[in-house]
């Protein structure tokens, strides 16, 4: 009974700080999920690169058709719950850097319906249309977010004043981001990033000798820029001054060496980075050298841990997660941009919702990936992209 | 305290809303009908393993794949739209509003999305029973959705379950059950997906007389229409109720809306409703009385009725609501303003004094500010703070009144409709009916444009509140160029109307393609 009692309160004894920390780990959690899920972007930019006929691009297409909607879903329920825990990130983001965000948007509008219209008789702009809105939805798309993602540690021009009401201080409306090259590094990294998911999900889910033989060839050129470009960021980060503050006045101020300060100050964090980075290496090698297919999983949890640490070093330890270079004390951190109290308790008994609905997600998963995708399972199948 | 509202800005972000919106109910409320529909037909497949039934199973989910896809594409734009070009809102009254969008991701969404793979790519490779789960929770997962947007809608138009923080200048939820449970939203999302109920009902039947028509597949289309016809006709009857439920509620919560769709311009005890008139949109600010409706054909005393369940009670007219009318106990616009604008100048003098760090001047701010006579009668008109024009108060009143009178007659339309069309087939003498065949056909597009007229009378009929009475949709806006929402505006009429194009060509092709055994054509 009194154990009962203890649950239905397992949320009201929390101190606002520990729930904006506790949601500050579910938007960790979500992004590094979505930027695995990238997998179904990077294989979008890969369809002539590995598919030689129309009927292997088919087998692609329609690999990649069966996953696309949780990379899109992720994405939606990603910033739904950003706004619900920080909406004032929401607000001054989304309203300031009003054109990166719209082009993410509109990569992913095209993105929507060109599985489903792809081969369909008389659908008015072509196959090779569909096809189109699908690279670009793979490469700038990716390539956005990544960027946008940086600006959690480089900084914006933004400013909010007393009431909360924020406004952008340049006329790009965020698009300067992709000027400066710490972020275009990232983007970059999470762009070859998701080609390497890509490839790894290709060699796991189809079954087509002349596409696997591909893609292993293809998995060296896209591996090493990977490599490279997130090698950089990493590196830069660590060296870079960050935007710290003052746990009692809540001043903002510019730390040297913040975010190397922060992963030697969280453990637990730089042990995620370092697991991260290992076994998005070890997925790698047992692709390239060992020719198994399982290197997906491997890169894909070796991913989630590598990004939920940054998002993570990026928010604690009096971090400002979205920072102004405009105006310091402008800076977003999680303690004055989140929901009050009582939505926090709330949206944490929703929270619970999560890992069941993750329990549903596996087994569905399951059952339609039992046999792998070629041209014979696809000639029995009704529902083709 | 002088407001300078950039109004190009504030239209475009308007009409760019609108539009978006606009398309994605275009798609939304076939997918809340369709997917129930669908799992009627898989059910009675399962149960009596007629494979017929599973041709027409396959038929309907093709149509509804092809309706699903654009759905989304203009669904994902919407969603964070509230950011981009309403960001002061999003921060206003995020503590609350933010939290059915999440919660519609977390439990909606992904429970649409995951078993929508199994329902068009499992038929080989799950159980019957495992498929026909799936395609119910399809269907239950899009009316979830459905469920939790509408929370998040009916809030702005009578929020509840809130109250203000002056420290970080915007609402605080206080009572998450209160805004789940508003009376407003539940009703709300009650009519609007009996409603999607009714076009889902209507497209299938319209594209069965069509097949009828052409005569083919007959039993196909008779099929789909027994099971549509009875949907349709228990949905559109529960659709006249649930309207007639969401007009009383107008009726207490925004009187001005209800005033407007009405054409109700000088209240009355014993109010009459009126079934016609022209209305027109003239502001005579040389006398102080809006002129009235000409060529009224008036029902006595039954609006009243219908508003208070009383044929005698007052209601309101938008004269009334300007003016002032001490009689009845309703304040002016002109004093509303005022008490508004008391408001807004103290939360001005809170933050000034916190700024200055007068501690003594901060600390009585703020207990006004918590104390319950300043907000009954000074913040609940903090809204109004930001207007000048008592004018501006009153909605497009022509757009809201049209709007709503076409509902309201197709609504009954289509229950008329359904009874003549079961009749028939219960007779067995449909297909020599060609005139109502073909009458069928053609109503298709009315329920599209019955339930965009009811958005319309439910969105510009509160302006110019985004949330009804706490702010205006002027004060609402992201600080951005005008210019730059003007591009994203014709972007999206571009992007959507090519996509639209599309669909229509790519559905009405596997119409006439038909059902197949396998349910799909590619090329
Ligand atoms: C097929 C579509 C359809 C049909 C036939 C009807 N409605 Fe409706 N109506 C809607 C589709 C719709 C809608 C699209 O679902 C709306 C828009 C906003 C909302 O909540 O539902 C709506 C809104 C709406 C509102 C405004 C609610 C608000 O402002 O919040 C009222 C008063 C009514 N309806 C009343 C009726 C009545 C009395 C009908 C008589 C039969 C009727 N509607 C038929
Ligand atoms: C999908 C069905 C909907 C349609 C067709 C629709 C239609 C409209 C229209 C026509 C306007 C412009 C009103 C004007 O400026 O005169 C508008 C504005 C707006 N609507 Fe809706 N609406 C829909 C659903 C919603 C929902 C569910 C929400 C909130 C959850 C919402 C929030 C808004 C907001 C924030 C604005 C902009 C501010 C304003 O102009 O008032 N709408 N909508
Ligand atoms: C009356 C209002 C609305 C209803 C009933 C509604 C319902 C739905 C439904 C059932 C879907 C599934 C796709 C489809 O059916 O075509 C959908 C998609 C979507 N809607 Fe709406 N919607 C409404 C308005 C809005 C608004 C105002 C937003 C913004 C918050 C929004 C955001 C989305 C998003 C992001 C998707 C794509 C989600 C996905 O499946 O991944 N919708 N909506």
């Amino acid at each position: 009974m009194d154990q009962k009692k203890e649950e239905m309160n397992m949320f009201e004894t929390l101190s606002h700080l520990a729930l904006q920390q506790y949601w500050w780990i579910i938007i960790s959690l979500l992004g590094s999920l979505l930027v695995f899920l990238m997998f179904v972007q990077g294989g979008q930019t890969l369809l002539y690169a590995l598919g030689k006929t129309e009927m292997e691009r088919t087998i692609l297409v329609n690999s990649l058709g069966r996953k696309w909607e949780f990379t899109f879903t992720t994405l939606v329920t990603f910033g739904g719950a950003f706004f619900a825990s920080f909406p004032l990130f929401y607000s001054t983001s989304f309203g300031g850097a009003y054109w990166v965000w719209m082009l993410i948007l509109f990569c992913f509008i095209i993105q929507a319906i060109s599985y489903e219209y792809r081969t369909k008789p008389n659908n008015f702009l072509g196959t090779k249309t569909y096809e189109s809105f699908l690279f670009i939805n793979g490469a700038l798309g990716t390539i956005l977010i990544g960027t946008a993602v940086a600006t959690f540690f480089t900084g914006s021009q933004f400013s909010v004043n007393d009431m909360n009401s924020s406004r952008w201080e340049t006329n790009f409306y965020g698009l300067e981001a992709a000027l400066n090259l710490h972020n275009l590094s990232l983007g970059l990294a999470v762009f070859f990033l998701s080609r390497v998911l890509g490839l790894l999900y290709f060699m796991n889910n189809v079954d087509n000798e002349p596409i696997l033989e591909r893609a292993r060839k293809q998995l060296w050129y896209n591996s090493i820029p990977f490599l490279v470009f997130f090698l950089t960021f990493l590196a830069w980060l660590l060296l870079r001054d960050g935007f710290a503050y003052d746990p009692t006045t809540k001043v903002v101020f510019m730390e040297p060496f913040k975010y190397l300060h922060n992963f030697l100050a969280m453990p637990f964090v730089l042990i995620f980075l370092l697991v991260g980075v290992v076994l998005v290496l070890v997925g790698l090698v047992v692709s390239l050298f060992q020719k198994s297919t399982k290197g997906i999983w491997f890169s894909g949890i070796g991913t989630v841990l590598t990004v939920f640490s940054l998002f993570l070093v990026a928010g604690f330890n009096h971090t400002s997660f979205y920072p102004s270079t405009f105006d310091l004390q402008s800076s977003l951190t999680i303690e004055n941009s989140s929901s009050s109290n009582y939505t926090l308790t709330a949206m944490s008994y929703v929270s619970l919702f999560v890992p069941f609905v993750l329990a549903y997600i596996y087994f569905a998963w399951k059952a339609i990936d039992k046999t792998k995708i070629n041209e014979e399972e696809l000639n029995k199948e009704s529902h083709i992209y | 305290m002088l407001d300078h509202f950039d109004y190009t800005l504030v239209n475009w972000s308007r009409a760019q809303f609108a539009l978006t919106a606009m398309y994605h109910w275009l798609f939304v409320p076939l997918t809340l009908g369709l997917g129930f529909i669908i799992a009627f037909m898989e059910t009675i497949y399962v149960k009596t393993k007629n494979p017929e039934w599973k041709k027409i199973t396959k038929f309907w989910m093709t149509i509804f794949g092809i309706n699903f896809a654009i759905g989304v594409a203009t669904g994902i734009i919407l969603e964070f739209e509230f950011g981009t070009n309403w960001s002061n809102y999003s921060w206003f009254v995020g503590d609350i509003f933010g939290a059915p969008l999440a919660i519609e991701g977390i439990m909606a969404f992904f429970l649409e999305s995951t078993f929508i793979a199994v329902m068009f790519f499992g038929w080989n490779k799950v159980s019957p029973k495992y498929h026909l789960l799936s395609t119910w929770l399809v269907a239950f997962g899009a009316n979830l959705s459905a469920l939790w947007i509408l929370v998040a809608n009916g809030w702005m138009q009578f929020p509840a379950g809130m109250h203000f923080n002056p420290d970080t200048a915007r609402n605080e939820m206080i009572n998450f059950w209160e805004v789940l449970f508003s009376p407003v939203a539940i009703n709300k999302f009650l009519h609007t997906i009996t409603s999607s109920y009714v076009l889902a009902s209507v497209f299938v039947v319209g594209i069965s007389a069509w097949y009828l028509l052409k005569k083919r597949e007959t039993s196909f289309a008779i099929k789909s229409m027994v099971v549509a016809g009875v949907f349709g006709l228990l949905a559109s009857i529960f659709t006249a109720f649930s309207g007639d439920t969401s007009a009383r509620l107008v009726a207490q919560k925004q009187p001005m809306k209800f005033a407007a769709f009405e054409g109700l311009y000088n209240g009355s005890s014993g109010a009459p409703l009126m079934a016609f008139g022209i209305v027109s949109n003239e502001k005579d600010s040389s006398q102080n009385y809006l002129p009235d409706v000409k060529l009224k054909i008036e029902v006595p005393n039954l609006l009243s009725y219908m508003a208070y369940l009383d044929p005698n009670a007052f209601v309101p007219g938008i004269n009334d609501l300007i003016n002032g009318n001490l009689q009845q106990g309703i304040m002016s616009a002109t004093e509303k303003i005022e008490r508004g604008k008391v408001a807004r100048v103290a939360l001005r003098e809170l933050k000034d004094a916190k700024k200055k760090g007068d501690t003594v001047q901060y600390a009585s701010l703020k207990k006004k500010f918590n104390d319950p006579i300043f907000q009954n009668n000074y913040f609940k008109y903090f809204g109004y703070g930001f207007l000048n024009d008592t004018n501006s108060l009153v909605p497009n009143v022509p757009l809201t009144f049209y709007s709503f009178h076409i509902m309201v007659a197709f609504g009954f339309y289509f229950i008329f409709l359904f009874i003549v069309l079961l009749r028939y087939i219960y007779k067995g003498t449909l297909v020599q009916k060609r005139k109502f065949l073909r009458l069928l056909l053609f109503t298709l597009p009315l329920p599209y444009i019955a339930s965009q007229a009811g958005w319309i009378v439910a969105e510009v009929g509160r302006q110019p509140w985004v949330i009804q009475d706490y702010l205006p949709t002027v004060a609402a806006v992201s600080q951005i160029n005008a210019s730059a929402v003007q591009i994203t505006f014709w972007l999206f009429f571009v992007v959507f109307t090519a996509l639209l194009i599309a669909e229509i060509k790519i559905m009405t092709t596997q119409i006439k393609l038909g059902p197949k055994e396998g349910g799909n054509e590619h090329v």
